[in-house]
């Protein structure tokens, strides 16, 4: 008998998440198709664009400054072991571009702008801020989630443009001020290695692409968190959670479609 | 917060992003210094291409004129069939000569012309007759060790 109720609860976990990923499939599709608002009335989506990529500002640039600072000294240390520490170009800049630049920025965007997108949802909810909309005849997803959504999609590939370019200068800083590694060679070989199509636009995709999921599960989880002080709460750690993981994954994913080498 | 100083935030915020791109693709990349705007393909075959990838430069004298566009087999001779993209303001004459160099000991591999002195040049589409595969690391030490394996066996 134990083991029936541990397969009942076991299918009711895999049913419930598989119900939750259809619900919220179908709310992206009619966030899309309600974004008309957005950007008729563009001002609602600068506004939102101002809170989550203005305010992440700070936190994308010291982060990307300090990545590139600390990808220079270790890359330094393990490559003039082969009398390659000219190499250190290439090193800092194809792993920011790469992969460092979208990851680390769409991280820390879930983490800084995600929970704060569904904590505010989640409380609108709570204090039947939608509802009241409802009342109004004012769709809540046209008016509330469909700009927050295109600003995450938006501030997200410039933010990760902004790491990259912050890390490549910190690792300059360390590489070829502190340390003295040639700077003529540190960017001439950063140049010849790295490719515009192959490493930086990929790179972009990639930061638009975790854009659309950060800013998709941010809202979905703010527009369907109970509408408890409890249950917002517990939709901002899923929020962070599920993104982080989600992040990872699709990273893997893109990294196998895009660098399976030639 | 007033309408105006979020529009200015924001315009700042995409302009030093837009920029960052700029810098990435400028400066990082080589948009800037890829200015072959007008190509014309030759084609070249090689018993044995080695590691050479699609997108290798093309050398001559040290300088890059072209890359590396396909890479191709050619079942009934077989042997490799490799398009190469010359840059227009360069020809060749008819007798240059294709090798497949490498950049250092253990450096990609790239294509590298020995011009001749032939007066008549490559039209575009032609095939370069004479060329010179890849060499083989692996192949050289087995050599070298036969040699030398045969050189001690004279000695005794």
């Amino acid at each position: 008998m134990k083991a029936a109720a541990f397969f009942r609860f076991l299918g009711k976990q895999v049913l419930d998440r598989i119900w939750r990923l259809g619900f919220a499939s179908r709310f992206l599709v009619a966030t899309v198709l309600l974004s008309g608002t957005a950007f008729a009335r563009f001002f609602l989506t600068v506004r939102e664009i101002y809170f989550a990529g203005v305010l992440s500002l700070i936190i994308i640039l010291v982060s990307g400054l300090f990545v590139g600072m600390v990808l220079g000294l270790q890359g330094y240390d393990t490559l003039q072991r082969y009398g390659s520490s000219e190499a250190l170009g290439i090193l800092v800049a194809l792993s920011l571009v790469r992969e460092l630049g979208p990851v680390v920025s769409a991280l820390l965007f879930a983490s800084r702008a995600g929970s704060a997108i569904t904590a505010e949802i989640g409380l609108m909810k709570a204090t039947e801020q939608l509802s009241a909309m409802e009342m109004m005849a004012v769709n809540p997803i046209a008016r509330v989630v469909a700009p927050r959504f295109w600003a995450g999609v938006i501030s997200m590939p410039l933010l990760a443009a902004l790491f990259s370019a912050l890390g490549i200068f910190g690792g300059w800083l360390v590489g070829v001020v502190l340390i003295g590694v040639d700077e003529g060679a540190f960017w001439s070989q950063m140049q010849s290695a790295v490719d515009f199509r192959q490493d930086i636009l990929n790179g972009v995709i990639k930061s638009a692409v975790f854009g659309v999921l950060v800013s998709w599960i941010a809202v979905f989880e703010g527009y369907d968190a109970e509408p408890t002080a409890e249950g917002v709460s517990r939709a901002t750690t899923r929020t962070v959670v599920t993104s982080s993981l989600a992040i990872l994954a699709a990273d893997f994913v893109l990294t196998a479609f895009m660098f399976r080498g030639t | 917060m007033n309408r105006a100083a979020i529009d200015l935030w924001v315009g700042v915020f995409v302009a030093i992003g837009l920029s960052a791109l700029l810098f990435l693709a400028l400066k990082v990349g080589n948009l800037a210094g890829n200015d072959m705007k007008e190509a014309y393909l030759l084609h070249a075959r090689f018993d044995n291409i080695g590691s050479l990838k699609v997108r290798a430069p093309v050398k001559s004298a040290g300088v890059v004129v072209g890359r590396v566009t396909e890479i191709g087999f050619d079942p009934e001779s077989y042997t490799a069939v490799v398009t190469l993209a010359i840059d227009a303001r360069y020809r060749f004459p008819r007798d240059t000569f294709a090798t497949i160099n490498t950049s250092g000991l253990l450096g990609e591999q790239y294509v590298a012309f020995e011009v001749g002195g032939d007066a008549e040049m490559l039209a575009p589409n032609d095939t370069i007759k004479k060329t010179q595969s890849a060499v083989v690391l692996e192949k050289l030490i087995g050599q070298f060790m036969f040699n030398k394996a045969a050189e001690t066996e004279n000695n005794k």
